[in-house]
């Protein structure tokens, strides 16, 4: 049962227009990835098209090496329930450039949309999860600036929020479940990473 | 202290990673490491950073890249086949990466529950295409962090260190 009605498409296109060369961003394998290419691929994006569970502990690599940049970390649910401990990591840090959002559809997209962690109890044989609140996981690890979106009227406040408030900034958005087109950017790792070296720093 | 000077390999490791300009130092707690995770943590230009598992290490590595930081990640042999899967990520990204790992179940360990990772390190390691550096002699540890920095930075390689038992001592664990 998922009663989100925020699409992830059009929220995204939103938290990244007017994108320039101070918003630096990695998006988690999968619908993460095929949602910021659609929004438009750009070398500042680092769409990945595996490493689950690495996005959190990169952005916060980067937003370390780049303290006048912001860094953003697009990802799902499933992609933030294999690297819990890593809110910890980035609690330990307190970088005031780093947000998180994580687009949580209570589903294992790429492999069928089998429920995840987040997908409520009880709710049938084959689609139950635990509840859990990654919000409350993420400041119950240090992250004070932590919440759940689930209303299109919070959106004008999440996308001010995840660009430019005074990280780390944690936010969960409920989205529906839905069949989307795969809008893909270049696949090559090491394309990917020097277009976006090459873009920061004026080398690859 | 100068430089020139230090006796001790564990402080030229430090000495080494500031010669090559690391700035972000991520490790797990390791007595092995402890000595030079302190010292890491009271330089200025160094940022250490305490994982919850050691596989955050090569995403921290691969994003300090990108932002043009070199990195270093500190873990013991028990905690590499936590990397394992994400060690992929230097080959698919094909980013520079360098890890110092002080060996258990190596050399005399007591610990039987050190055994199968210590000894499965080397292999796994080899399997996912890093790089192998070994040292068991305190003499030679300087030249071989610093070839091993050399191999990750100028030539693009993933690189391990393996810093062997013989070499940390079975006796010293838990002591400075």
């Amino acid at each position: 049962m998922n009663k989100a009605t925020l699409q992830r498409r059009p929220l995204v296109k939103k938290i990244l227009e007017g994108a320039n060369e101070n918003l630096l961003v990695i998006a988690g394998l999968g619908s993460s990835n095929w949602d910021i290419t659609e929004a438009g691929d750009r070398p500042l994006n680092m769409p990945l098209w595996g490493a689950m569970g690495a996005p959190v502990g990169m952005g916060l690599g980067l937003a370390m090496a780049q303290p006048a940049k912001r860094v953003l970390v697009i990802t799902g649910d499933g992609d933030m329930l294999m690297s819990l401990g890593s809110l910890a990591t980035v609690a330990t840090q307190q970088l005031e450039n780093l947000a998180i959002v994580v687009l949580d559809n209570e589903k294992f997209g790429e492999t069928g949309n089998q429920a995840t962690h987040t997908s409520p109890r009880n709710n049938g044989p084959t689609d139950s999860g635990a509840g859990t609140d990654l919000a409350l996981i993420a400041k119950g690890c240090g992250i004070a600036d932590a919440s759940v979106v689930r209303d299109a009227g919070e959106v004008p406040q999440l996308v001010n929020d995840v660009r430019f408030k005074k990280g780390p900034v944690f936010r969960v958005v409920k989205v529906m479940v839905e069949k989307l087109e795969f809008v893909m950017p270049p696949q090559d790792g090491a394309h990917l990473k020097d277009r976006f070296r090459q873009a920061l720093l004026g080398h690859p | 202290m100068n430089a020139e000077t230090r006796a001790d390999w564990r402080d030229q490791i430090f000495d080494v990673l500031q010669a090559h300009d690391i700035r972000q130092v991520y490790h797990v707690p390791d007595a092995g490491h402890s000595r030079l995770i302190e010292h890491c943590q009271r330089s200025n230009s160094i940022r250490t950073v305490p994982l919850t598992t050691e596989e955050e290490g090569i995403a921290l590595a691969a994003g300090a890249w990108l932002g043009g930081q070199r990195s270093v990640l500190l873990m013991q042999s028990s905690g590499v086949g936590n990397t394992i899967n994400l060690m992929g990520l230097t080959k698919t990204l094909r980013f520079p990466f360098l890890t110092l790992i002080t060996m258990r179940g190596d050399w005399g360990e007591f610990n039987s529950w050190q055994y199968p990772m210590g000894q499965g390190t080397p292999k796994v390691l080899e399997a996912m295409g890093v790089l192998l550096y070994s040292v068991d002699k305190a003499d030679d540890v300087k030249a071989t962090v610093d070839a091993a920095a050399r191999a990750a930075f100028n030539g693009g390689q993933a690189v391990a260190v393996l810093l062997r038992q013989k070499l940390i001592g079975i006796k010293d664990f838990g002591k400075k």
